[in-house]
């Protein structure tokens, strides 16, 4: 009886949460949501008996990563806000209907497999030392593969939020200064006369006879 | 009521639905973020309650392995954010349209 009513709860509180992630305009609401809809599931984690899964969840992902999500919300501040714009009728109805396809869609594919009861398992099931035991030997690549996948990662994060950024096209490099953009005309002007060739814009004016600007 | 893994794997559903939804209508890149970090916990717990009835680890071990490219897809997307929030001042990813044309 415990194992239903904790279900519902959960359930409930995690499908609440989520459209509590959706809908709000302001994005620290929407982080502080998700924080509780991954801690009801973590909840569904420990009535499926995954103990490390479960722990792992609240540590990591409610812990660091939610932590960095609020940093950078509060970082941006007044930016991070939703642009005030209205999602037009039609992009509103289709992704109702989207949505709603795939529930229904996975709805009525588990619905229509008779699973029988889970299978019989040992207390030792999902704990960290059966997890650990075949994430170091049978999985050992796809832990490797992860921990490379999370050092390039935090490597991209270091370069993305460096704060030099790099220089835009369509800005224009200042780096002829007054001074040194008149000895450049100069030059410029001094090698069309002696070629004959106009060069720069100055020599190419006096060029046409109208004299200098 | 005898809970088998058809309700779990429905609320996996109705939470991948949501945050789909999210994908779809929202503006800022904050939420959209957020929406597939729903997804992706969406599908954890259906790897979870499939591994639980089948009784076999492998799908509690996806599941970490989600949690780390979640983690990492996290770390680029907010970087991202915030350099186009330094370069651009406003966030709208509908007008995030440099590389076109």
């Amino acid at each position: 009886m415990m194992y239903e009513v904790t279900f519902v709860a959960a359930s409930g509180l995690a499908i609440v949460s989520a459209l509590g992630v959706v809908l709000p305009s302001n994005p620290f609401h929407s982080a502080l949501s998700l924080i509780l809809n991954l801690v009801s599931l973590a909840t569904l984690y420990l009535l499926l008996q995954a103990d490390f899964l479960a722990a792992a969840q609240v540590i990591v992902y409610a812990g660091a990563v939610m932590i960095m999500f609020l940093f950078v919300i509060a970082y941006l501040g007044g930016r991070a806000d939703e642009p005030r714009r209205d999602v037009p009728a039609w992009q509103l109805g289709a992704s109702i209907i989207a949505a709603a396809a795939i529930v229904v869609e996975i709805v009525i594919a588990v619905a229509s497999q008779a699973f029988g009861p889970a299978a019989k398992v040992s207390d030792q099931f999902g704990n960290p030392s059966v997890v650990g035991q075949a994430f170091f030997s049978t999985y050992l690549l796809a832990f490797e593969a992860t921990s490379i996948l999370l050092l390039v990662a935090a490597v991209g994060g270091v370069v993305l939020g460096s704060k030099r950024p790099s220089r835009r096209i369509d800005e224009p490099d200042e780096f002829p200064t007054p001074e040194v953009q008149q000895d450049l005309e100069l030059q410029a002007a001094v090698m069309g006369a002696e070629t004959g060739f106009p060069v720069s814009r100055r020599a190419a004016a006096a060029e046409r006879g109208g004299g200098d600007r | 009521m005898k809970v088998g893994v058809e309700y779990f794997i429905a609320v996996s559903a109705i939470v991948f639905g949501i945050g789909l939804f999210g994908v779809f209508t929202r503006r800022s890149p904050l939420i959209l973020l957020l929406s597939v970090e729903l997804m992706l916990n969406a599908c954890n717990l259906a790897l979870i309650s499939f591994s639980r009835q089948w009784g076999t680890q492998t799908g509690q071990i996806f599941a970490l392995v989600v949690m780390g490219i979640a983690a990492s897809e996290v770390v680029i997307g907010l970087g991202l954010v915030v350099a186009v929030a330094r370069r651009k001042g406003n966030l709208d990813v509908d007008r995030l349209a440099t590389l076109r044309n």
